[in-house]
């Protein structure tokens, strides 16, 4: 690790971390997704990434279709919504009642169809994975100060900061948002109390199919070849990153994934390929020692949910 | 019934099956051989999955990792030394010149899967729940993450290959008997039982004297060590393996035969492994095209869709699994019978 520093230090450029900050704009989005239903059904979404990968599949066929990008965008959107909203109804709903172990096995479960689901519509052609040609454009680089700046980073940043404050206005100041702060400090009281589990419930999975369709929107600006394991480690990453930070109150977990965005962004720009080979395994430990040290996060105070202990 | 025979009964019940299964592959040809002691060997390591997940009722998406170590084991160790340091060049010295025989290797991968598994699950076994979830699917990240890229240990992100093929019908037999008898003798005894009522209520067995950490991490070494037994079985059945084969398709692979089966009995592993390996290999000819009266050629991924379904619709639909829960008993049909003709199921 003393050799490492070094290197981290000297790679510290305005270029990394204007790269670093736009990832982890997007792993702060796809960490409010997730924190979002974990909320509200205390159920850790395995298959949020191909929630993910459906949306951008929906623009490479539209890509290859001929529309116009805002056309491709909207179909991207009703893909990630309806998907979303199926999964509520038809895996999430009637686990409700079940443990949160047996909902986590079930979404693994569901990871894996979808991702095969894609694999069986994208070899009809006889290659694995799409290209998405059409939204590539919005990949273009504009100079900002001397630094070259993505304008689709831009668009990332911008719309996490959007999206953020509009959901803060909306738990904060709207009676739905409400709702759902209360269900999720204690779902059983807050049913006690009249609010509707399947109105307050359904919400909060539409409101993180739309953070996931957004997601998909800039990550496949970004990396515009579409293939069945789309956004499947960055998934994984964000999971950690949500994990790490804590899972139980939403700003912590936003943190957690803005935190891991931005520390793989710099740590990449700045790390030849061999130096980052063994990465993962400290990552990963990293979530372990969090897990039995600090189990609420290391952002939050108080107990954890997951703090199940014998 | 009498009761002295109910422990016979659960312990014939499933090896019956296995040495069917066995004895079957002795009469077919090569291809249908490999697969039916691909049944087998998968069987080896949903009972070891089992053996944890089951008894204590804590998910782990890290038991795959004790296969991987206890493949990898068997396998640098048994490659013959005159190819050894040709293939392998970056060995530690004491892996690189020792090579050991087909029994010793299997020995070998069990004791290391043992051993990990209790290194890993000393502190892990303090957990439950979604946390235990989280926790052990980072083991699997470590472990996957090592064997893929550190050349000392292993052939790296290679393919380890010129393992003996020594896993024939005789060995992955004995080795699934071997298996299924420590599992029901596990089960039954002192320890699993103590086990089993901190699944159903951890804090009633705490409260009963139960040391619920001690009882889980008993359990996780000796799942961890029988899942070595199955990773030295598979590596000998292949001849080949990479680190990518022993991560997370395998991982969601072994985890629907249990679900499939059912999660709380040995004879559900058993079961849901066979059952779900048939369809797994059919699913798998299919996709390339197979002659079944008329061609039958389904397009790739339909295996993991259909397997997919089938696990999340098991665990929506019925939790227990196929066999319910329930252990091999000679009026288990009987009593299924009566439950379905009562028409209610809980």
């Amino acid at each position: 690790m003393s050799t490492l520093l070094p290197h981290l230090v000297a790679a510290l450029d305005a270029q990394t971390i204007a790269d670093a900050v736009g990832l982890g704009a997007v792993y702060a989005l796809m960490a409010v997704g997730i924190g979002l239903v974990f909320g509200v059904l205390r159920l850790v979404n395995f298959a949020y990434g191909q929630l993910i990968m459906a949306g951008a599949y929906a623009l490479a066929f539209a890509s290859q279709a001929g529309w116009p990008v805002w056309l491709g965008i909207i179909l991207c959107f009703a893909v990630v919504i309806a998907l979303s909203l199926a999964m509520e109804r038809v895996v999430f709903r009637p686990l409700r009642t079940q443990s949160p172990a047996v909902m986590l096995v079930t979404t693994f479960a569901i990871a894996f169809l979808l991702q095969a689901a894609a694999l069986l519509i994208d070899v009809r052609d006889d290659t694995i994975g799409e290209p998405a040609t059409s939204v590539a454009s919005l990949n273009q680089a504009i100079s900002l100060l001397g630094v070259d700046v993505r304008k689709v980073t831009i668009v990332a940043v911008l719309v996490a900061a959007v999206a953020l404050g509009l959901l803060a206005l909306l738990l904060g100041r709207t009676s739905i948002g409400l709702q759902m702060r209360a269900a999720s400090t204690d779902f059983r009281t807050a049913r006690l109390l009249g609010v509707r589990a399947n109105t307050v419930i359904g919400f909060a999975v539409l409101l993180s199919g739309v953070l996931a369709a957004a997601v998909a929107v800039i990550l496949t600006v970004q990396q515009p070849f579409v293939s069945p394991d789309f956004a499947l480690y960055s998934t994984i990453v964000v999971l950690v990153g949500v994990v790490v930070g804590g899972i139980d109150r939403l700003w912590t977990a936003t943190l957690g994934g803005f935190a891991i965005g931005f520390a793989s962004g710099v740590i990449n720009g700045a790390l030849p390929t061999d130096k980052t080979v063994f990465l993962p395994s400290a990552v990963f430990a990293l979530v372990i020692i969090v897990l039995l040290v600090r189990p609420a996060g290391l952002f939050a105070r108080g107990r954890s949910s997951l703090a199940d202990r014998v | 019934m009498s009761r002295r025979a109910e422990p016979l009964v659960q312990l014939l019940g499933p090896c019956t099956l296995v040495v069917a299964v066995g004895a079957a592959s002795t009469l077919v040809s090569r291809a249908t051989e490999i697969d039916l002691l691909n049944a087998i060997v998968s069987m080896t390591i949903v009972v070891a999955l089992y053996v944890f997940i089951g008894n204590s009722g804590v998910l782990s998406f890290g038991q795959v990792s004790f296969v991987a170590v206890g493949a990898f084991t068997a396998g640098v160790l048994t490659i013959p030394l005159e190819s050894k340091t040709g293939v392998l060049p970056e060995l530690f010295p004491l892996l690189r010149d020792h090579t050991v025989g087909n029994v010793v290797s299997l020995v070998l991968a069990a004791a290391v899967g043992g051993v990990f598994a209790l290194l890993v699950g000393t502190p892990l076994m303090r957990l439950s729940g979604l946390a235990a979830g989280i926790a052990t699917f980072a083991v699997l990240e470590i472990t996957h993450n090592l064997l893929r890229e550190w050349d000392k240990i292993g052939p790296g992100a290679t393919t380890l290959s010129l393992v003996p093929e020594s896993t024939d019908a005789v060995q992955a037999t004995i080795g699934a008997v071997l298996v299924i008898a420590i599992a029901l003798a596990y089960q039954r005894s002192r320890f699993g039982r103590m086990l089993r009522a901190s699944r159903e209520d951890a804090t009633a067995a705490q409260g009963v004297g139960v040391n619920v950490h001690r009882q889980r991490l008993w359990a996780f070494t000796l799942s961890g060590a029988l899942a070595g037994l199955g990773g030295g079985l598979l590596v000998h059945l292949l001849g080949s393996i990479t680190a990518d084969q022993v991560y997370l398709e395998l991982t969601f692979i072994s985890l629907a035969m249990l679900v499939v089966g059912g999660t709380t009995s040995l004879f559900g592993a058993v079961v849901g492994a066979l059952v779900v390996s048939g369809l797994d290999t059919f699913l798998g000819r299919a996709e390339e095209g197979v002659n079944i009266g008329f061609t039958f050629d389904l397009p790739q991924g339909t295996r993991l869709v259909i397997l997919g379904t089938l696990m999340a619709a098991m665990l929506i639909l019925r939790p227990s699994g196929i066999t319910g829960g329930r252990e091999f008993s000679l009026n288990w049909l009987a009593r299924r019978g009566r439950r379905t003709r009562g028409g209610a199921s809980t």
